[in-house]
């Protein structure tokens, strides 16, 4: 019975969300692949291009080039400079955004779908894409502001501990390489057009369109954004990271609280034992008030009041972290207390009752990833740029439903070894 | 548990046809109003309880007791225990917070819209029937302790900002943070937020806002079944405490481990109280936007890119509050300039505008974002119940909306620089600098010295 009503509400799931969630993927003939996803209701659309150019490619001792790349790109372009770009865009309403992070540099375009309001605003994402000038005195610019932000982070508690966090989880991979103000202030422009040049191409890029367009203006739009970049070729991945030695790092800081971090790199995007991972974790520390290590640091002892654990999948193995702030002179206890949550977990896993409530909510919960067009976009544009399986959103509630304790525990003690667990903090007595 | 300085979403619904009674409104014997939105794109749906009552209600020496009641309502009622809350809507499949402001507090889950009902009950039953344990108490004051160092303590603009609005006004409790004063907190007892919900936790205090793909006449039902039995309750007279009148600038200056300097340049400024009435609010609602509102905007433009006398730019004017406004400038120098020359290019720009004025080209172009983020805001049902419930808190009506919008769009350039004119007066500002400390004992680049 109990199985037969949790069909019938898929099914009821799946046809209410079916016109939202459907993803139309093909190859432009420019060779770039594309998703589309076609939603009417609002006038309108949604343009993301990602290209595989984030830090994890930045060469050996330039650390920040594909940050400082990514953010150079739209400040001039073609016969606009950057004010006729943001200007134009304001007068159409419409917001360019994206960013780098350590995989991805994406370029977003959110506009209006009446003609007179998208064309201009794909020309102007074109330009961006196509032409960015890379002017010497706006990179120099951007470069000072980039190193004065540098400096700022390195004053910041959770910004010192995060990237101690990163160095010593990925001590010989780029993940575990990070800007620094050095390393801003050598590059040059020609850095830039470089990493351009190879990273910014059409088979490196995957576009995503989310909004109120046909499948037909999909293909025009896809491949006037794709036929105007080179070809090039795919970037080339470094070897994948490999097991830190388990450690402890303590930095100092007059901080009134202790910043944690404990975990190791796990998995990347496209494992499939993410499911078993995320199931398990959400017990752990990812199912936000009701997780064991929120019920322990928190609600318990008032050690905390943020305290979490996840998963994040990258394009190579990507962390599993737990992260915490405390009253400095408590960090040790706060430590123990998590840790000791960890190991129990890692022992037992979860029990029937929380394997339970972590698949109700899970699967309940999947309509809001998806009940706007801004997640719909996240959601496709995720699948597209590390090759997920297409009807991964389709999969994802049957997944979660087939997990089992085992499961959790099998992965759980394949990922998260204690031995190899980095911990760090800054500002603990 | 979140605690936000809630920026102001300032702007209308009904983009167009889409039914002129949508929102749905009902109000229960009891006083309780229910506004429901119907959005029918996806099956969910979104609850959230508005009280009418936040730090701006507190006394001095119990700051922070509204905030600190919001993180209780999640310890238990008679016939939900302890941290039952936040596990019923996490097996309902939904997400759930809250946050204090200084005008209000607030509630929300996001749920599949088959468990609206349930969520009702939920909030229905806290509504009422709270307990005020001792002992969950005595461990929920620490997490807010935790909270406050956290987002204050260790966070040098917000200490920044903290000081600024305690200089700023001298008697509105606007002068008080909303997560309250530490010695405040430590002194706070579960009998303090007993009172507070006793006093301010009742149907007519609140209103209930919900959006998303339901029926509402089925919500209307619902909200009968669930809140019509809560007995109302006449609520304590409360005096708006009026601000003196500033007559002279004032400034302050915060050390905190920092590498930057930042600089606040704060004018007192006009609230909207009467959509129909009022101009200035609004006339300084496009001048924000013309001087900020995208990345060549005068102030990115001329202070950013073009002079790089400033690393990064800002304007924060929230013209919708129950108590006074502040106009905020707000800035970093660029290596080798000081907050001094922040302060002087900043001023060239509000004097250009009382000199000059702006251009209409300029006026468009925010009219012109104004419009299409009318379009992008319906993309969000958290977004559209947020802004109903944000209007509604300061008094004003989400029937209003539309209105206001027009009232922007018919903003000129003469009344633009008429406000200009008349609020960047120096009498009424306050100026904040945060002077960067060293983490480590090493020389730090001055913040205040003058420039050789």
């Amino acid at each position: 019975m109990k199985k037969l009503l949790i069909a019938a509400l898929a099914v009821l799931i799946s046809q209410a969300a079916l016109a939202g969630v459907k993803i139309e993927h093909w190859i432009s003939p420019s060779g770039t692949r594309v998703y589309f996803i076609e939603s009417r209701v609002l006038p309108m659309l949604d343009v993301q291009v990602d290209f595989a150019a984030g830090s994890m490619f930045d060469p050996q001792g330039k650390s920040g080039l594909a940050a400082l790349t990514r953010a150079t790109l739209d400040l001039g372009a073609g016969q606009l400079d950057e004010t006729a770009i943001s200007e134009q865009l304001a007068d159409i309403g419409a917001n360019l955004g994206g960013g780098a992070d350590t995989d991805r540099a994406s370029v977003a375009l959110r506009t209006l779908s009446a003609k007179d309001k998208l064309e201009p605003a794909l020309d102007i994402l074109k330009n961006v894409l196509h032409a960015p000038r890379f002017d010497t005195a706006i990179f120099e610019r951007e470069k000072a502001r980039s190193i004065a932000g540098l400096k700022e982070a390195m004053t910041r508690p959770d910004s010192i501990a995060g990237k101690a966090f990163w160095a010593a989880m990925y001590p010989n991979h780029p993940y575990g390489r990070q800007a620094t103000p050095e390393s801003v202030a050598a590059l040059t422009r020609e850095d830039l057009v470089a990493f351009y040049g190879r990273y910014y191409n059409a088979t490196n890029a995957s576009i995503t369109l989310v909004g109120d367009l046909s499948r037909r203006d999909a293909e025009r739009i896809a491949e006037s954004i794709a036929a105007g970049l080179p070809k090039g070729e795919a970037a080339k991945l470094p070897p994948p990271p490999g097991t830190p030695q388990g450690g402890l790092t303590q930095l100092p800081h007059p901080a009134a609280q202790a910043h944690i971090y404990i975990g190791l790199p796990a998995i990347e995007r496209g494992n499939p034992d993410f499911f078993p991972l995320l199931v398990g974790n959400y017990t752990l520390g990812g199912g936000g008030f009701v997780s064991r290590l929120m019920k322990e640091v928190r609600d318990k002892r008032g050690y905390a009041y943020s305290v979490y654990s996840y998963f994040s999948p990258m394009r190579q193995a990507g962390p599993f972290q737990i992260g915490l702030q405390t009253k400095r002179s408590q960090a040790k206890d706060a430590i123990k207390v998590a840790r000791d949550v960890l190991d129990g977990f890692l022992q037992g896993g979860p029990s029937e009752e929380e394997l339970a409530a972590a698949k109700a909510n899970l699967t309940g919960s999947f309509p809001l990833r998806l009940d706007s067009n801004r997640k719909l976009l996240d959601n496709a544009a995720v699948i597209g740029f590390y090759g997920l399986p297409l009807d991964y959103l389709d999969q994802y509630q049957a997944k979660v439903q087939a997990v089992t304790i085992a499961d959790v525990k099998r992965a759980f003690a394949r990922y998260v070894r204690p031995e190899n667990l980095i911990t760090v903090t800054v500002a603990a007595d | 548990m979140r605690l936000k300085y809630l920026l102001p979403v300032l702007f209308a619904a009904g983009l167009s046809t889409a039914a002129l009674a949508n929102p749905f409104e009902t109000t229960l014997k009891n006083g309780l109003r229910i506004i429901v939105k119907e959005d029918h794109r996806a099956p969910t749906a979104v609850q959230m309880v508005w009280y009418r009552i936040g730090s701006t209600d507190e006394v001095d020496g119990a700051s922070g007791v509204a905030h600190v009641l919001e993180h209780m309502m999640f310890k238990g009622t008679p016939t939900v225990g302890p941290g039952e809350f936040n596990k019923r809507v996490a097996a309902a499949g939904g997400r759930d917070n809250a946050f204090t402001s200084r005008d209000y507090t607030a509630y929300f889950q996001q749920v599949p819209k088959e468990k609206l009902g349930e969520m009702m009950q939920l909030e229905a039953d806290r509504m009422r029937h709270l307990n005020v344990d001792p002992k969950e108490f005595a461990q929920e004051i620490k997490v807010v302790m935790e909270e406050r160092r956290m987002r204050t303590d260790d966070n040098p603009q917000a200490k920044l900002l903290e000081q600024m609005n305690a200089v700023a006004f001298e008697v509105h409790p606007y002068r008080r943070p909303v997560i309250g004063w530490m010695d405040d907190l430590e002194a706070m007892t579960a009998a303090d937020a007993k009172a507070w919900y006793n006093t301010w936790y009742v149907p007519n205090n609140a209103y209930v806002v919900i959006s998303g793909d339901v029926d509402h006449k089925e919500v209307f039902a619902q909200a009968e079944k669930y809140y019509g039995p809560l007995a109302g309750r006449t609520l304590p007279a409360r005096r708006q405490q009026i601000e003196p009148l500033q007559e002279g600038p004032r400034r302050i200056t915060v050390k905190a481990p920092a590498e930057l300097p930042v600089l606040i340049m704060a004018y007192k400024a006009p609230i909207l109280r009467d959509v129909e009435k009022d101009s200035e609010p609004y006339a300084l609602e496009m001048l924000a936007s013309i001087l900020d509102g995208h990345d060549a905007a005068r102030f990115n433009k001329k202070l950013v890119r073009e002079d790089k006398v400033a690393l990064s730019v800002g304007i924060d004017y929230d013209n919708m509050a129950r108590g006074p406004g502040l106009f905020y400038l707000q800035g970093t120098p660029s290596e080798g300039r000081t907050v001094a020359d922040l302060e002087t290019a900043l001023r060239t720009e509000i004097a250009r505008v009382q000199k000059d004025g702006v251009s209409e080209q300029e006026l468009k172009r925010a009219k012109a974002q104004l419009l299409a983020g009318q379009v992008y805001k319906l993309d969000s049902m958290f977004g559209q119940a947020m802004e109903i419930g944000q209007t509604e808190s300061v008094g004003l009506s989400y029937r209003q909306l539309d209105r206001m919008l027009e009232k922007l769009e018919s903003v000129s350039a003469a009344e633009v620089q008429a406000v200009a004119r008349k609020y960047f007066n120096d009498d009424t500002l306050t100026v904040g600098i945060l002077d960067p400390q060293p983490i480590d004992g090493k020389p730090h680049r001055p913040a205040v010295a003058t420039r050789h």
